[in-house]
């Protein structure tokens, strides 16, 4: 994967843009949430990407003894930290989705609506 | 038996398939849960998958039985203690390694030594979280599926 | 040569850019969940690719389970069609556009693409990844040693948010849709929830045939 080099960076990107559109350009509220949820993988892509070592393996350690006479060349692990991190993330990310849409829900009761003009202009 | 769709009543025998087919695959899914998360240590597993999968045992029981049934079965107020007792027990690990003369989620000093300790530690934990992540998906889902619907 | 995991990992990149494209596009808000859990299990696919194993089945379980009930339970409380988007999309392509340029700018200063002396790859990780069989016991899994155990003042901070959003939930959701009471004309009158503000006033001029008074906010509970 070398050879992709920053082309697996630009990609990424343009994924994370994909999400930020839907995010600000579209009046539905759940269409909104959809596209932050888009956007939220993307980056955790990112950075699950940052941690990618070129000829290495997922980070679960493999008994050396098992490599008998290869037991001299070390083994590449992936970096474990961003995985971690990114754990963390993709949980948080649907505990603010669940609150995102229960405050649609309720919205949606209060004013009829989830579109954000209608919303506007039955609130001003 | 089988029902004709032109006779426009549906009967009990339209969901057999359903029926029977959750019935052979939610202790499966249970036990995958409980599966993933011992093993957690020793491949890809942990606290959170196991228990979103645990949690998406009951939500086939709902989507299939009707939530009323899945209600009987697990009660909302089990699944909210179910959410705050997790996090008690997580905390409480920590607790015991203070009360043991460690730091707070010092886990080597919950055993005779620090490998057991270690180990004995992170299963608690675990277990904490998969409490936790169930407790919550299953109240989540109750919330959202119980809500009355305003139809116009 | 382009190995075959080049390959895998070009595909999968494709494919999440056309279902990414295909959420914006499409009208029905039915069809963009399912194209959303399709995003979320083709990017776990992506992650196991790039060695993130831990992190594709909490995204292929979460990500394209929880989160795709969860939305299906929305919508079928709100509602499945999306009105005609209203303003011209220029202004946030412009955003948009603009953003992508300032990343891609920002990733020609990176170190290049999986080198093991990356600085990410630095002080800590190898520390865990050679420390964690002495310092934690046997545990080969090294993303659940340092998640338990090295980390968890994080995994704990973690666990409290996840109970804090199913506090946040079941405060706004757990009273069911209540009727609201409306002061008018020196009478208060019950609305039904879901009324939209226009109904609500075609129904005071309709009563009193006076002028109606501004709603806003919420009237006393009833």
């Amino acid at each position: 994967m070398i050879a992709l080099g920053l082309f697996n960076y630009w990609a990424v990107i343009v994924l994370m843009m994909v999400g930020f559109y839907t995010l600000i350009a579209r009046g539905n509220l759940v269409k909104k949430l959809i596209g932050l949820n888009i956007f939220q993988t993307s980056v955790i892509l990112m950075y699950v990407s940052f941690g990618k070592v070129e000829g290495g393996t997922a980070p679960i350690l493999i008994e050396a003894a098992e490599h008998g006479a290869e037991a001299a060349e070390p083994i590449l692990y992936s970096n474990p930290i961003p995985h971690v991190l990114m754990l963390t993330a993709i949980v948080v990310g649907v505990a603010t989705l669940a609150l995102g849409l229960s405050l649609v829900v309720r919205i949606k009761e209060a004013f009829g609506t989830v579109e954000e003009d209608e919303i506007q202009s039955a609130s001003l | 038996m089988s029902p004709s769709p032109w006779t426009g009543r549906a009967r009990v025998d339209d969901r057999v398939i359903l029926r029977v087919g959750a019935k052979i695959l939610i202790p499966f899914i249970l036990i995958f849960a409980l599966y993933v998360q011992f093993h957690g240590d020793y491949g890809p597993g942990g606290g959170f998958q196991a228990g979103v999968i645990f949690a998406a045992a009951f939500v086939l029981y709902a989507l299939v039985f009707g939530l009323g049934n899945a209600i009987k079965v697990l009660p909302p107020k089990a699944a909210y203690f179910c959410g705050a007792f997790g996090v008690l027990l997580f905390v409480g690990v920590g607790y015991a390694s203070m009360a043991l003369g460690g730091e707070f989620l010092n886990y080597s000093v919950l055993a005779h030594d620090p490998t057991h300790g270690q180990h004995y530690g992170i299963i608690g934990v675990e277990l904490g979280v998969l409490i936790t992540v169930f407790g919550v998906m299953v109240a989540l889902f109750y919330a959202f599926a119980g809500r009355r619907r305003l139809d116009r | 040569m382009i190995s075959p995991t080049e390959v895998v990992d070009i595909v999968l990149l494709i494919l999440l850019a056309v279902t990414g494209v295909a959420v914006i596009r499409t009208r029905n808000l039915f069809a963009a969940v399912m194209l959303a859990g399709i995003y979320s299990l083709v990017s776990a696919g992506l992650f196991v690719v790039m060695d993130a194993v831990d992190v594709a089945f909490t995204e292929a379980a979460v990500g394209a389970g929880i989160s795709t009930v969860l939305m299906l339970g929305t919508l079928a409380l709100v509602g499945y069609q999306e009105h005609e988007p209203r303003h011209t999309p220029l202004l946030p392509l412009f955003v948009v556009v603009l953003t992508g340029g300032i990343l891609v700018y920002g990733t020609t200063d990176m170190p290049p693409f999986g080198h093991p002396e990356n600085p990410a790859h630095q002080h800590v990780a190898p520390h865990y990844l050679e420390e964690s069989e002495h310092e934690v016991g046997h545990i080969p899994n090294v993303v659940t040693s340092v998640l338990a155990s090295y980390r968890g003042y994080d995994t704990m901070g973690e666990t409290a948010v996840v109970f804090t959003a199913m506090v946040g939930v079941l405060l706004l959701l757990s009273r069911g849709p209540l009727p609201r009471r409306v002061h008018h004309n020196g009478r208060w009158i019950t609305v039904r929830p879901g009324t939209t503000r226009e109904e609500l006033e075609a129904r005071m001029l309709a009563e009193s045939g006076d002028e109606p008074e501004p709603v806003d906010g919420e009237g006393a509970r009833g």
